[in-house]
């Protein structure tokens, strides 16, 4: 398949390609800032501000960015649990942007949720056979004893025993729960399931055996996924494609191989090189782009390239116009970048870089490569 | 070697719990040499950081309790000290940097006035001035912006990255001779923790302070520390030089860890986590705690009726582990990966 034509845009809907289960097109999210006694809008939080991406059938679409970048509320809108306020959801070759709740019902037995906070997301007062049985029972699906087994083998299918099916959540530990939250999500056989985080409150014991049930369950029964997260490291194991947000917009998607070994985005290049790798062989050998600042509002984003005011590469077009999501020379993945080009963050240079290169103050130095 | 700054001896910590006690951190050992990074690396409730907190004094008593221990610093035991010369010490000699500079900044008073107030109490007879002129140097020193301007400003007005430059600049304003880190970087997002190591850097290079670093990544670990203590179930279960311990690990917990990791700049074909839960602290495991979990034990009885000791390895002997069979374990158990 081809990467260019792969994630982006501007193809009309008609023209899906087979492989593909979603299509989002212009996607808009916009929170309202309320102020005053009366409650007026003063504002909007920019969430997710004009995103195009396609995930096609079986595949796990990484999505990664840092907080406020606005990659939960992707999800979360995807999902239908807030309403877009702009663009179009293509699930399954239909539209379902302006579907109504009750309209939403048999689309959310294909499309599935799982969230981050394993503690926060299971209902204390339920017992663990009652949570995953409550999606069967909402859809009707729940019958006697045929169901009482449905909830066993899903317990099992996400490595839990049938025993487990009468305690509470709190009995559990933070893996177990997410195990229960994946067992949930799988009652209904969805197609796509959007993992938001799935990992993140978990100790690196623990996601690993999680990590690997998600990959396992994938395989066995053909599942989607769009992969929310932000760490870095897990989303390359589990992504076969990635797409990069940072203020409400995707700045680069490709394959993981194109992300991770010859990213072309300035931003992506930056987090690459800013997450510590488990190897003290590696120290004072990899390249360091320390970003200056911080991230800013998203109630009132930099005009033109977003990234702009914390980009080393930043010239007068950037203020001005915003760079389209398209495939720029020397690579052949979608980067929103005006200087778009390639730079290994994660192969070791040759020689040992000066300490200036990750001074904390001041522009970041453009790493120039052997 | 020189003579170890802190030294930490049997430290056990227990907490009493309405479903009994709770063995937080049971006969810990090790010592800080002056100027070091020692990262205490492990997983929630390991201990990592209460054995660290219990010794400034910072674990709530009850339901916390010292059991035993001793922890020398500068000839005097922390444990045995009175209050009120814990405290002289603490925010003097040594500074501690949380997780969350939120809860350790009063909300209500300005950000130079709280670094100037932690200089004016450790060195009575500052005149304010001074003390302010200071605080602007130590916030140009931790890198924040316009500092002469945000000194005057509430924490809230700081983004989360600046309050842990706050915070940073607050623990070195007395020239402490120990760094207490716990989970600095944690709470922010990469790019973020990325300055803040070279703040932490920088505020080494400044006062030469010893740093604990307390954290669960193992990558800040591998970037920073040059000891490391890896804790399982309250127990130190492995130290030595930071190189070894990634390169060779000599504990099957160690050596699980690393194997479970996805790795930033390698495909691994599967990750290999640990199999099982991690241990309840109330009822342990009876011998080592990790044997229910471990897959060098292969059932043998000693695991489960002794505590292995920590024991040195190699001609240093700066490099212990406390497995009954560390022996048999060798680098080639470590899989980084590079499948494809």
């Amino acid at each position: 398949m081809s990467e260019a034509q792969a994630a982006v845009a501007a193809t009309p809907a008609m023209s899906a390609s087979d492989d593909e289960i979603l299509r989002v097109e212009g996607l808009v999210k916009h929170f309202p800032i309320k102020a005053g006694v009366f409650k007026h809008t003063v504002g909007q939080i920019r969430a997710v501000d004009g995103i195009d991406l396609t995930v096609r059938t079986g595949e796990t679409l990484g999505v990664v960015g840092e907080s406020g970048c606005g990659k939960t509320t992707l999800g979360r809108t995807i999902m239908k649990l807030v309403e877009p306020t702009a663009g179009r959801i293509i699930f399954e070759r239909r539209d379902i942007t302006t579907l109504k709740r009750r309209q939403m019902r048999p689309v959310r037995r294909d499309l599935q949720i799982v969230f981050q906070d394993p503690y926060a997301s299971l209902n204390p007062r339920m017992t663990v056979r009652e949570i995953v049985a409550e999606p069967l029972r909402i859809h009707g699906l729940y019958h006697g004893g045929e169901g009482r087994r449905r909830v066993e083998d899903l317990l099992r299918t996400v490595g839990l025993s049938p025993e487990h099916a009468n305690r509470f959540p709190h009995e559990f530990s933070g893996g177990q729960r997410q195990r229960i939250g994946v067992a949930r999500a799988l009652a209904l056989k969805p197609k796509m399931v959007v993992l938001d985080e799935p990992v993140s409150a978990l100790d690196v014991s623990i996601q690993a055996q999680v990590v690997n049930l998600l990959a396992q369950l994938q395989k066995e029964l053909g599942l989607t996924y769009l992969f929310i997260a932000h760490d870095l490291s897990v989303v390359r194991h589990v992504s076969d494609r990635v797409a990069v947000m940072y203020l409400g917009k995707v700045v680069e998607v490709g394959t993981r191989k194109q992300i991770y070994e010859a990213p072309m985005h300035p931003y992506t290049q930056a987090l690459l090189s800013a997450v510590p790798i488990e190897s003290p062989d590696h120290r004072g050998k990899r390249t360091r782009i320390v970003l200056k600042g911080d991230v800013p509002s998203p109630a009132n984003p930099p005009s033109g390239c977003r990234f702009r005011t914390r980009c080393w590469k930043a010239q007068e077009i950037c203020a001005h116009e915003e760079p389209a999501l398209v495939p720029r020379a020397g690579g052949d993945h979608p980067v929103a970048c005006h200087f778009a080009e390639v730079m290994r963050p994660l192969s070791l240079a040759e020689t040992t870089p000066p300490d200036s290169r990750s001074a904390n103050s001041g522009n970041p130095v453009s790493p120039e490569r052997a | 070697m020189p003579e170890p700054i802190l030294t930490i001896r049997d430290l056990t910590v227990e907490f009493d719990t309405e479903d009994g006690v709770v063995h937080a951190v049971t006969d810990v050992g090790w010592d800080l040499h002056p100027g070091e990074v020692l990262g205490v690396v492990g997983e929630s409730g390991s201990g990592k950081s209460v054995s660290v907190l219990s010794v400034l004094g910072l674990v709530p008593v009850p339901p916390g309790r010292v059991v035993s221990g001793e922890a020398i610093f500068r000839r005097e035991d922390l444990l045995k000290l009175p209050r009120d010369r814990l405290q002289e010490i603490r925010g003097g000699p040594m500074a501690m940097i949380f997780q969350d500079p939120m809860t350790s900044l009063n909300p209500v008073l300005t950000i130079g006035s709280q670094i100037s107030e932690a200089i004016t109490a450790h060195n009575p007879g500052t005149n304010r001035n001074a003390a302010r002129k200071r605080t602007i140097e130590l916030l140009e020193l931790v890198g924040v912006p316009f500092a002469e301007r945000r000194v005057d400003q509430f924490p809230h007005e700081f983004s989360g990255g600046m309050r842990q430059r706050a915070m940073i600049a607050m623990a070195i304003a007395n020239d402490p001779s120990v760094l207490v880190a716990d989970e600095p970087t944690t709470a922010l997002d990469v790019t973020i923790q990325a300055q803040i190591v070279e703040v932490l850097k920088a505020a080494q290079r400044e006062t030469h302070a010893a740093i604990v670093l307390i954290t669960h990544d193992l990558g800040l670990i591998a970037e920073l520390a040059d000891r490391v203590v890896v804790m399982y179930a309250g127990r130190v279960i492995e130290l030595g030089d930071v190189f070894a311990l990634f390169n060779s690990p000599r504990h099957p917990y160690t050596v699980g860890l690393l194997n479970s990791l996805a790795r930033l700049d390698a495909d691994k074909e599967r990750l290999e986590p640990i199999p099982g839960q991690p241990p309840s602290l109330i009822t342990p495991p009876s011998g080592c705690a990790f044997h229910p979990r471990c897959v060098q034990s292969q059932g043998r009885e000693i695991c489960r009726t002794d505590v292995p000791k920590l024991r040195a390895f190699g001609e240093s002997g700066d490099h212990r582990s406390a497995c009954h069979f560390a022996e048999e374990l060798d680098s080639a158990q470590v899989r980084v990966g590079a499948t494809s």
